[in-house]
């Protein structure tokens, strides 16, 4: 054992059963909602939000795709915790102002939209350029083989890796206690300040990630395999 | 070039030629595939392409489906140009309003079926009936099951694609492509990617296709005993130009030139 941790007073650290079973409801029910609200709500507008990117990326037309190539490569070469900032400091003097969890949200999904555009781009290159052909000799229309025939491939091939961006923005939600929303790390950070003492809430805090993330990765892998075969 | 193959005349319907080529030009990149080339079909003709790959066999029907354009010349289909329409007196590139409609006479098969996966067997048949050509889905739904009984899969209406043979969605994409009604069918070596066991049943499908309607026809093909089976005429290329024509007996049995000879020789040994 390596010396006892200390917790601002000379007491040596040992588990506090008691107190972990006290502050374990609030982290559960209060915490773990809003990490929960912060990562659905986040991933969703990145999926829905980074496919509109991938779509404009492609497009023919140079004045639509080049903005929106150098706004996302931008978003995706600046940190999240600048954008949080940024959305939820200085977008109120310029008379946009929002609830801190929305800030959050709109800022991890915005973030990640960046990245999600990638993987849909991945997943259109993947279909078969005969699809297209297909589709062009049964003269369909151009729109409707997008969204019917070339888009549902795509997106079945890039599930795996949005997977694993919905695991990311799960575990990088914390991030968005710098703009005060208290999620499950916020408020067991809030817990242990009351008490300079934050093994157990940071524990619990962390064993919630440990016991959603590795689940979903299992899962995201078993997809990743059945999509192969 | 004639007066009436002046490029974007009002298509009158040419009695003579299905399929015309006027000094079709196709480059990619540095690589010529088309040189000049001129050539007919005529309606309800059937007409084979052979000759060594590279030879811009395939490519011809990828213009005539409108999935390349021609470098330079002009292509018509029943006296209605393909490649160019006109726009006041100017000649203009076919915008896709042009190319879509010119496109309904025509269908392909390829070489890769290219079904759409995410569909079952029906769809994929009922789709492009529906969305291109504007039939009610009863409609197609019934045409569709005709088309697969015709092609022996009455039974598969609701398979998906990946649960079928190759052999099975070759047959399907057929009946996709006949379902739109096309008056030319082009086949693009559609039996190259199938087993060998398969081959022979989606041959003759095709025979019986071909002996059945006033289809006009393009085949590539690698298989000779197909094309002398299905064609009326059969067309040598070698290196993007018609080495040599003329009825399958007469190509298969004495070819006049020595090219030919040594291209027969090559894959009848295979």
């Amino acid at each position: 054992m390596a010396a006892p941790l200390r917790d601002g007073g000379s007491r040596p650290m040992t588990w506090d059963w008691d107190w972990a079973m006290e502050i374990l409801p609030g982290l559960l029910t209060q915490g773990l909602l809003v990490t929960v609200q912060a990562t659905i709500g986040g991933a969703l507008l990145a999926f829905v939000l980074g496919l509109f990117l991938a779509l404009l990326r492609r497009s023919p037309r140079p004045y639509i795709s080049r903005p929106v190539g150098a706004v996302a490569e931008f978003i995706r070469s600046t940190p999240l915790l600048v954008q949080l900032f940024v959305l939820y400091y200085v977008m109120p003097d310029f008379g946009v102002k929002m609830t801190a969890l929305t800030t959050g949200i709109i800022g991890l999904g915005v973030h990640y939209a960046t990245y999600t555009a990638e993987v849909y781009r991945a997943g259109i290159d993947c279909v078969p350029k005969g699809q297209w052909e297909a589709a062009v000799a049964l003269n369909l229309p151009r729109r409707w083989s997008w969204f019917s025939i070339i888009l549902p491939q795509a997106v079945r091939r890039s599930l795996p890796a949005l997977g694993n961006y919905l695991v990311a923005i799960f575990k990088e939600s914390p991030q968005l206690s710098v703009i005060t929303v208290v999620d499950v790390v916020g408020l067991a950070r809030e817990l242990g300040s009351e008490r300079f003492r934050y093994l157990e809430p940071m524990t619990i805090a962390g064993l919630f990630f440990l016991l959603i993330a590795i689940p979903a990765s299992i899962l995201v892998r078993r997809m990743e395999r059945r999509l192969d075969t | 070039m004639t007066p009436e193959s002046q490029p974007g005349t009002p298509a009158e319907p040419d009695p003579q030629w299905m399929v015309r080529f006027d000094k079709v030009v196709k480059t990619f990149g540095d690589a010529t595939v088309l040189r000049e080339l001129d050539f007919q079909v005529r309606p309800g003709e059937r007409v084979t392409l052979i000759g060594p790959s590279g030879s811009g066999k395939t490519t011809i029907l990828r213009l005539l489906m409108t999935l390349e354009r021609v470098t330079s010349g002009t292509i018509h289909i029943d006296g209605e140009c393909l490649s160019h329409m006109r726009r006041g007196t100017r000649r203009v590139p076919a915008d896709e309003r042009h190319l879509r409609r010119v496109r309904k006479r025509i269908g392909m098969v390829f070489q890769q079926f290219n079904l759409f996966p995410n569909m079952n067997v029906l769809r994929n048949i009922t789709e492009a009936p529906v969305r291109a050509l504007g039939v009610p889905r009863d409609q197609a739904e019934d045409k569709a099951r005709e088309l697969l009984e015709m092609v022996g899969l009455a039974d598969k209406a609701l398979a998906h694609p990946s649960q079928l043979s190759g052999g099975q969605q070759q047959r399907v994409a057929i009946a996709r492509a006949l379902a739109m009604e096309p008056e030319v069918l082009l086949l693009d070596e559609v039996t190259s990617a199938l087993d060998p066991e398969l081959v022979s049943g989606v041959q003759c499908l095709l025979r019986d296709i071909a002996q059945q309607g006033n289809l006009t026809l393009l085949c590539v093909t690698h298989e000779m005993n197909f094309a002398r089976d299905i064609s009326d005429r059969v067309l040598m290329f070698d290196h993007g130009r018609i080495l040599e024509e003329g009825p399958p007996d007469q190509i298969f049995s004495e070819p006049e030139q020595q090219r030919t000879r040594e291209f027969l020789q090559a894959v009848l040994d295979v």
